[in-house]
């Protein structure tokens, strides 16, 4: 049987569509940008709402604080810059000026995690999850395709508080274009069930997790995928069922497995229900230039990879 | 209101300073002091704001971009009437409302800061929004003279010079004093106008313990157009206090019960000369 042509398109693409889109029903929303309106794909919005969009330069830290002033005098500001300098650089002004305060300032984070590709190590964030976690109050999401990013944004504007939204630079398949589709803040679903083992994945590696499950079904093994797009606050419920049904679990992240989702998972479950936890993603290293598909199979994060480390783990 | 009022207002904003890090055990009297009078100028002659309603969406903002210096803030909000003067000797302690730096949930204030340099971009996100929603509030913040050693007081600077943010006011408290010494021996930000007029800021000079040059300099700041503007004050650290003037060492400690007594009579001394005063 001849494989289906898959639609790819970046996660940061459905973040510039739904700025778009909401800037038209909300004329309080405002975004800002330093100096990568067309890579974080802010230039969308820029074009059809010019006076809303303001170019910070490169600047990270004060962007913070203006939009932090911003969202004081009423207005909805999505700041944007590469998680690297979002979350990375300009982390005690997302600490201080937007968390501690709890301000209405959604942060539209793009090129995360490895698929950034060819700059390399300097500008693959691997730890944004874990900093952006680490501050009360803060949502974290982390969506798997261009239709769950359009939602978490939406989602994110009818949210109080502060958001921290993490997008890739590299073009990924849609797979949650379908009519029983509905995203809500804090909760995850199960995009395939199985009885065998859990993995629980985020972003782009939900679509490698759905792969693997394929592979290990040739196997025997039946796996149960959850994507979690909000990894805080955690679906602990959902977690926590579907730990009980397998009785083992594996996290898979473009992220560390310092901090990020493998680290909220276990979090979760030495609470509420210990169970065995494999962790997938970046093992304490840092990145390196390359082409984005070729990275993910570098560090074993496509399907074979994660079908690979799931069979020894249930060994 | 008079000059005379004012500095009696003053002196009083010195004693609140003195009674609140007495009582907290800690705190930042020096910077505290040295703003007293701008902070007194600022709530009583120059804000537009509304002590029975904090959260008025037209009044004019202040954003203590040195935070440390929160007593003295606290202690004009209080006089103003946000809440109560007795309050002040609850500063710093577990269940208190008066963080030990400026908190969003304490009436009156407008931003939370502490960690320096971040004050003035959140002040400069104000202004911002005031130009976009076509509101006619003006926005204030204050710098400590160590504070804008940091870099993102030049993003923020750079960023409102840029846009010609004609409704924000820069205010540095220049005491030349940071908690290891003197600002010319440590890292030297001067010449400080300079800097800022190259940022495209309209800059004033003023004696910070000097009313009419206040008046002066917020006048001139409130009439500037095209560009923001930046008052460069002069100042002692501690003033006030004669112990604390220009001693670096009062920049982070809090006076003991001895110190207090030494302290309380000096603005006492301050008090009497002023009752005595006659307006000009």
């Amino acid at each position: 049987m001849a494989e289906q042509a898959v639609k790819k398109i970046a996660t940061r693409e459905g973040y510039g569509e739904a700025l778009k889109e909401l800037g038209a029903e909300y004329p309080q929303m405002v975004v800002l940008d330093a100096d990568l309106a067309a890579s974080t794909k802010t230039a969308v919005f820029g074009k059809a709402f010019p006076e809303r969009h303001i170019d910070c330069g490169i600047a990270e830290a004060n962007m913070m604080g203006v939009a932090a002033g911003l969202s004081l005098t009423g207005m909805i500001p999505f700041v944007s810059s590469f998680a690297m300098f979002a979350a990375g650089r300009a982390f005690e002004q997302v600490r201080n000026s937007i968390g501690y305060p709890h301000l209405n300032v959604k942060i539209g984070a793009t090129h995360a995690g490895v698929t950034v590709g060819e700059d390399g190590a300097s500008h693959q964030c691997n730890e944004d999850i874990a900093l952006m976690r680490a501050i009360p109050g803060m949502v974290v999401m982390c969506p798997s395709d261009y239709v769950e990013a359009k939602a978490a944004v939406r989602a994110a504007i009818e949210y109080e508080g502060p958001v921290y939204m993490r997008f890739g630079r590299a073009a990924v398949p849609v797979i949650n274009d379908h009519p029983g589709y509905h995203f809500e803040i804090g909760k995850g679903t199960i995009v395939r069930e199985g009885t065998d083992v859990t993995i629980v994945a985020t972003g782009i590696c939900v679509d490698s997790a759905l792969g693997a499950a394929e592979l290990l079904a040739k196997e025997g093994i039946n796996a149960e995928v959850v994507n979690i797009c909000t990894i805080k606050p955690l679906d602990e419920e959902l977690i926590v069922a579907s730990a009980k049904k397998t009785g083992r679990v594996v996290t898979v992240e473009e992220h560390s497995v310092i901090g990020g989702l493998g680290s909220a998972v276990c979090d979760c479950l030495c609470a509420k229900l210990p169970a065995p936890v494999k962790k997938l993603g970046m093992q304490d290293v840092f990145g390196t230039s390359g082409p984005a598909a070729e990275l993910v199979k570098k560090y074993g994060l496509d399907a074979e990879g994660v079908c690979r480390s799931v069979l020894e783990f249930v060994k | 209101m008079t000059n005379l009022e004012l500095k009696k207002l003053a002196n009083e904003v010195r004693k609140g300073i003195i009674v609140g890090t007495h009582s907290a055990k800690a705190g930042h009297p020096g910077g505290s002091l040295s703003a007293a009078d701008v902070f007194t100028y600022l709530y009583f002659e120059e804000l537009h704001v509304d002590p029975k309603n904090p959260g008025w969406e037209d009044r004019d903002r202040f954003v203590l971009s040195k935070g440390h210096t929160a007593p003295g803030l606290y202690a004009a909000l209080a006089h103003k009437g946000f809440f109560p003067v007795e309050d002040l000797v609850t500063l710093r302690k577990v269940g208190s409302y008066l963080q030990g730096h400026p908190d969003l949930h304490i009436p009156g204030v407008d931003m939370a800061s502490g960690s320096l340099g971040q004050g003035i971009s959140a002040a400069v996100g104000m202004a911002m929004g005031a130009r976009l929603q076509k509101k006619d509030f003006r926005v204030y913040t204050l710098l400590g003279d160590g504070e804008i050693e940091e870099g993102q007081v030049w993003e923020a600077a750079m960023f409102a010079g840029f846009r010609k943010l004609d409704n924000l006011c820069v205010i540095v408290d220049n005491n030349n004093l940071q908690i290891d010494g003197p600002i010319d021996q440590v890292c030297s930000p001067y010449p400080i106008d300079k800097k800022f007029e190259a940022f495209n800021f309209h800059v004033v000079h003023a004696d910070a313990h000097d009313f009419d040059s206040l008046r002066a300099a917020f006048a001139e700041a409130r009439e500037t157009k095209g560009m923001p503007a930046c008052i460069v004050m002069k100042s002692t650290k501690g003033k006030g206090v004669s112990y604390m003037e220009n001693n670096a060492d009062w920049h982070g400690k809090a006076p003991n019960d001895a110190e207090f007594e030494v302290a309380m009579a000096d603005l006492e001394k301050i008090e009497k000369a002023l009752a005595e005063e006659v307006e000009a």
